[in-house]
């Protein structure tokens, strides 16, 4: 009996060892271990045995069906790495292929720069403040300090649909607008994007329809280096946190004192290059102090009340930071043209 | 303003001021130097030649040899080819060794065998703007006057040693018009002296009150009018200086008189007029407004209809100018001019504005009256000028002046406090500092109780309110000394209104479903802005009164024209696969002539053509058709908040395809519609097969809802079933779901179809619809009978309504 099971175990390791898939090792295990297997059939002949040989040989059993089980364990897992092998091996894809395209448009560049303004000055705690593309004389003229036969509106030539009525020039208006729908309010801080209107030949850098983003800030003690600390907060924001700005003394009917605001050169950070013809500056805003005369017509005293207003044009900026060369390129729409601002 | 340095330095000192410093230091103090023009091209070593002898060449009839003298031992022998070269005559001669702009230097040379030692040259050679120059003096060399000193350097005496400021003048700065408010404006920068020119005068022989009358029937348009008697003019050319300085200014000289007053006017920023006296009757002057259909000769001898509301300068029978304008031929100074009337006048800037726009004639004269000239001038630039008629044309000039004011004009003095400064500008200036920057304007300032009290001269019209000097204040304090602050007053939320917020969210929807937004021009071209159905059936095209061009004559009525323009244009650029969309405003109204401002309607407007899915290792290419548009319609719609859209087929929307067209309804509202171009219009625009969109953004926006509601995760199981019925084809599956929905009742929780199937089987004009149906009870389990019951009524409500058979 002895001899049967030295040579089950040495015959059953052999098998295990050989067994080339779960199945077979599966078959084997009920051979030899199962309820009516090898093993068990030599325990039923235990019966037989004198009582002092059971103990030992039941030991041996136990050994044997120990060894059994180990290995049958052993070689489980190693068939069933193989099997994952395998079957990742079959699997196998080339991923260098394409993926398959998933549609991607963009917005507008000029959305791009509007909403990136924007969000500047929401930060600083303005709102945005709309209003019509055209316009009555009145709110694009005669409320900014500009009245009919005033020498200062040759600046802008205009489109005008009738006597009293043109396409707006700027989007100055809305400031009038806001102004006169808060009665006397303060703080006003609005900024104010939109298109605007002036009789240019469309050229590569003039366009008959631009768009504008101006900005007003009315509030007791407002002072010239409110304006200056404002923006320079905001061209910090848009341009790169080294920037400078330089304020240029300048005119315009509806802020006094007025001034054209130049920013570091992004190009060769204010050591003159061919973008900023050599003066390491770009002009980029004009701005000043709200004109007392526009701050009576709209209902605030000049006395208790002063403010700043600042404006750029949204072509010119996003010119200047892609380096686009034609301003027609925003309103043709070439499709190469798009795609390239899609960050 | 073309300002000349060597011509501004005297009347301010200049000394170690270059011109580029000059100019940045103007541009930083507020008056722009928008050029800086070097009057030198590059010429070296020129002087003023003799031409003492002219010979024929003796090999070419073209060439001259001339002898000349250039103030050296030997007289130079130069061959010319100039036609007008004469002996006798000064030139101007660039030795051997001299450089010509271009780079051009001047050798010893033969020419035919004669050998020439430089060259006597022409105005062009030397680098001169010949324009200004008379015909004879642009085609040939240039002939100096009698009294040029030969050997002299040329370029000091060509005024080639100067350079020219180009100003940018804002409109406020019609003081820097002239050269003595420059030389102010200077003189306060650089804390220097201003040196006004002599005024002196030799009034001679009998007065004018018997010669010269002058009334002023306008007195709202003229403010003031002084005339001069000047006798004895010799008209002839002006001195070469004074033609420089007229030059340097981009005037042409004329003759002494014209020059004169182009001068005075230049130099005192005040217009002047010389009338032959002989010719204006009576010598009587009548400043009045022109009289209906009267006309008048100009200068330039064209005949101009007048207007009852230009204002004239008339003898007592007929117009002899318009005032400020430009001069009548009638009047004009010729050769046989021996007396002048000599106008200086103010008039109101507005009328001359009006009529120099309306006649189209816009000179150096009127774009100063035009921004009001300084009152002060009227006299002084009379007398300058009466000075140089005497000097300079030979005149005399008779005891008096003959002038009528209408307004008196008197300095303004303005309060300037010292606490209004600094509030307004963030400066802690002292009053001393403030009181220092109006002594350099030379604005009398006395000190008072708040600040200062500024007498501000009439040469500065644009200084009325204290603001105006706070202005002066910080400009020539500088910008750059003005602290950086931020406002002291309290935090505001900033922040997007739901609606502004709301445009973003569509935008990025769209681009996030592969649509590119572009930006087309408002402006349309009437023969395509009427192509597609408007929201308003009241819409009438809005024309602009002086359009550009055909195609940019009216503002927009629709959104759609632009984008199939964008898809032409893409097309003939080999991008024939597009998607894009478009938000913006159209502009509607109902009146046939604007008096009131237009809608401007927010719309929404979308095109997709080509392939929508491009051919790639994985499928074929696919392209665009109805519904990969509408799926991009329904992910909007879901994401900015649109519930209860229904499609209903429109046949009858203008521009569309008849059957392959959707109108859209958000709560029963029309918003817009979706489908294919009409094939007319693609044959119009040239482009592909297209499908399009166009919402109302302002009718969809108050119907949206823009949050989000939640239900608890569903505690039972949903019962799913699948439905299978044959209808007649044109039945619309829309209509279907919808009674489904109506006839499963409330444990429907969702429908959707995911079959469309036709062919034999189904039968000539039928089609197979598979619906699938998920139900669920959210108080209980449901149970089959429960579930079969529905569909059972589902499929009674089909067959009652369409003929619906189930298919097995
Ligand atoms: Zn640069």
């Amino acid at each position: 009996m002895r001899d049967k099971l030295v040579q089950l175990k040495t015959e059953a390791l052999e098998q295990f060892q050989q067994a080339s898939s779960l199945n077979s090792l599966n078959e084997l295990r009920v051979q030899y271990l199962g309820k009516k297997g090898e093993l068990t059939e030599i325990l039923k002949g235990m019966g037989k045995l004198p009582a002092e040989e059971r103990p030992l040989i039941g030991q041996l059993v136990n050994e044997v069906r120990d060894a059994l089980e180990q290995l049958l364990e052993e070689r489980k897992v190693s068939l069933e790495q193989a099997a994952i092998n395998d079957r990742l091996s079959k699997e196998r894809i080339d991923v260098t292929l394409p993926g398959k395209k998933v549609a991607k448009g963009n917005t507008h560049p000029l959305t791009q720069i509007v909403e990136q303004i924007e969000d500047i000055f929401i930060g600083l705690g303005f709102t945005v403040a709309e209003g019509p593309e055209m316009e009555t004389d009145y709110y694009n003229f005669e409320a900014l300090n500009l009245p009919k036969d005033h020498p200062a509106r040759d600046m802008q030539d205009s489109f005008y649909i009738s006597e009293e009525i043109l396409m707006r020039t700027h989007t100055s208006p809305n400031q009038v607008r806001t102004m006169e729908s808060r009665k006397g309010e303060v703080p006003v801080k609005i900024i104010c994007p939109g298109r605007v209107y002036r009789r240019d030949d469309d050229d590569a850098t003039h366009s008959h329809m631009f768009h504008q983003i101006e900005g007003l800030y009315i509030d007791k003690n407002i002072r010239m280096s409110d304006l200056k600390g404002v923006l320079l907060a905001f061209a910090r924001e848009m341009f790169g946190e080294d920037v400078q700005i330089r304020l240029r003394p300048s005119f315009f009917p509806f802020t006094e004192p007025s001034a054209e605001v130049d920013v570091t050169c992004a190009v060769c950070k204010g050591s003159g290059c061919r973008v900023c013809k050599e003066t390491g500056w770009l002009e980029i805003l004009g701005s000043g102090m709200v004109h007392p005369k526009v701050l009576e017509m709209s209902g605030y005293d000049p006395e208790k009340y002063t403010g700043f207003a600042f404006g750029m044009g949204v072509e010119r900026i996003a010119m200047l930071k892609y380096g686009i060369e034609d301003i027609r390129h925003f309103y043709t729409n070439d499709l190469k043209f798009l795609k390239q601002f899609n960050r | 303003m073309k300002v000349s340095y060597n011509w501004l330095k005297q009347y301010v000192d200049l000394q170690g001021v270059s011109p580029e410093e000059l100019a940045e230091k103007l541009t930083r103090s507020g008056v722009e130097v928008e050029g800086i023009e070097n009057r030198n091209k590059g010429v070296s070593q020129i002087f003023i030649g003799y031409v003492a002898e002219k010979a024929k060449h003796p090999d070419a009839d073209k060439l001259n040899v001339c002898q000349v003298d250039v103030g050296q031992a030997e007289r130079l022998q130069i061959v010319c080819g100039a036609k007008n070269v004469d002996a006798g005559q000064k030139v101007v001669v660039s030795v051997v060794g001299a450089q010509l702009p271009g780079g051009l230097k001047i050798k010893k040379a033969k020419l035919r065998g004669v050998e020439s030692q430089g060259m006597i040259c022409s105005a062009k050679e030397l680098g001169m703007n010949d324009k200004l120059l008379p015909k004879d003096q642009q085609e040939g060399i240039l002939v100096l006057p009698e009294e040029a000193e030969v050997g002299q350097d040329a370029i000091s005496y060509l005024g080639l040693d100067d350079a020219v400021l180009e100003l940018g003048l804002t409109p406020n700065r019609s003081d820097c018009l002239s050269m003595i408010g420059v030389a102010y404006e200077v003189a306060a920068i650089l804390d220097r002296e201003v040196k006004l020119p002599d005024l002196s005068l030799e009034e001679e022989g009998a007065s004018i009150e018997d010669k010269v009358h002058v009334q002023i029937e306008a007195p709202e348009h003229c403010s003031k009018y002084a005339a001069r008697l000047i006798t004895g003019i010799k008209l002839g050319p002006s001195p070469f200086w004074m033609q420089s300085c007229l030059m340097a200014a981009g005037v042409r000289p004329i003759n002494n008189i014209v020059d004169i007053t182009n001068y005075v006017m230049l130099e005192q920023g005040q217009p002047l007029h010389a009338f032959d006296y002989d010719r204006v009757e009576n010598g009587k002057i009548i400043v009045r407004l022109a009289h209906p259909n009267e006309t008048i000769q100009t200068l330039d001898d064209i005949e101009r209809k007048l207007d009852p509301d230009m204002l004239l300068i008339t003898d007592v029978s007929k117009p002899v100018g318009i005032a400020g304008v430009m001069g009548g031929a009638n009047s004009e100074v010729n050769v046989d001019t021996v007396s002048i009337l000599l106008e200086s006048a103010q008039f109101s800037g507005v009328s001359i504005r009006k009529t120099a726009k309306k006649l189209g004639l816009r000179s150096e004269a009127s774009s100063r009256f035009e921004k009001e000239v300084n009152p002060d001038a009227v006299m002084d630039a009379l007398n300058r000028a009466a000075q140089l008629m005497i000097t300079l044309g030979g005149g005399k000039v008779a005891k008096g002046v003959a002038v009528e004011t209408t307004k008196e004009w008197k300095e303004p003095t303005i309060s300037l406090r010292l606490e209004r400064v600094n509030g307004y500008l963030g400066t802690s200036l002292e009053v001393g500092q403030v009181q220092e920057i109006m002594r350099r304007l030379r604005f009398a300032a006395a000190e008072s109780e708040q600040g200062l009290q500024v007498t501000v001269p009439l040469r500065r019209q644009d200084i009325t309110r204290e603001v105006d000097l706070i202005e002066e204040v910080a400009r020539l304090h500088g910008y750059d000394q003005i602290p950086i602050s931020l406002p002291e007053g309290g935090t505001t939320r900033g922040g997007l209104t739901d609606y502004q917020q709301w445009q973003r969210t569509i935008r990025n929807t769209l681009t996030s479903a592969g649509l590119f937004e572009v930006f087309t021009y408002a402006f349309s071209d009437e023969k395509v802005m009427y192509d597609f159905a408007p929201f308003e059936a009241e819409h009438k095209g809005i024309p602009l009164t002086m359009p550009m061009s055909e195609e940019r004559s009216h503002l927009r009525v629709h959104l759609l024209p632009h984008l199939l323009e964008t898809a032409s244009y893409n097309q003939n650029r080999q991008n024939n696969d597009l998607s894009i969309f478009e938000m913006g405003r159209v502009f509607l109204t109902e009146e046939a002539e604007l008096t009131k401002l237009p809608k401007e309607k927010l719309c929404l407007g979308g095109l997709l053509t080509g392939t929508w899915l491009p051919q790639q290792w994985t499928n074929k290419p696919q392209s665009v058709d109805f519904y990969d548009m509408k799926g991009i319609l329904e992910m909007l719609f879901a994401t900015i908040g649109a519930e209860q859209v229904v499609y209903r087929s429109a046949e009858n929307l203008k521009g569309m395809h008849p059957g392959r067209t959707t109108e859209i309804l958000v709560q029963n509202i029309p918003v817009g519609y979706a489908g294919q171009i009409h094939p007319e219009l693609q044959n119009k625009y040239d482009i592909q097969e297209a499908y399009v969109f166009y919402i109302d953004l302002e009718k969809l926006f108050p119907l949206v809802k823009r949050t989000n509601d939640y239900t608890p995760l569903p505690k039972y199981p949903a019962s799913s079933r699948d439905l299978s019925i044959v209808v007649d084809q044109a039945i619309s599956a829309g209509d279907i779901e919808q009674t489904i929905v109506e006839a499963a009742g409330a444990i429907l929780e969702d429908v959707h179809l995911f079959d469309v199937f036709t062919g034999e089987k189904i039968g000539a004009g039928k089609k197979s619809l598979a619906f699938s149906l998920l139900y669920r009870n959210p108080e209980a389990t449901l149970t089959d009978q429960e579930v079969n019951e529905a569909q059972e009524r589902v499929l009674q409500e089909l067959t009652a309504k369409y003929q619906a058979e189930l298919r097995m």
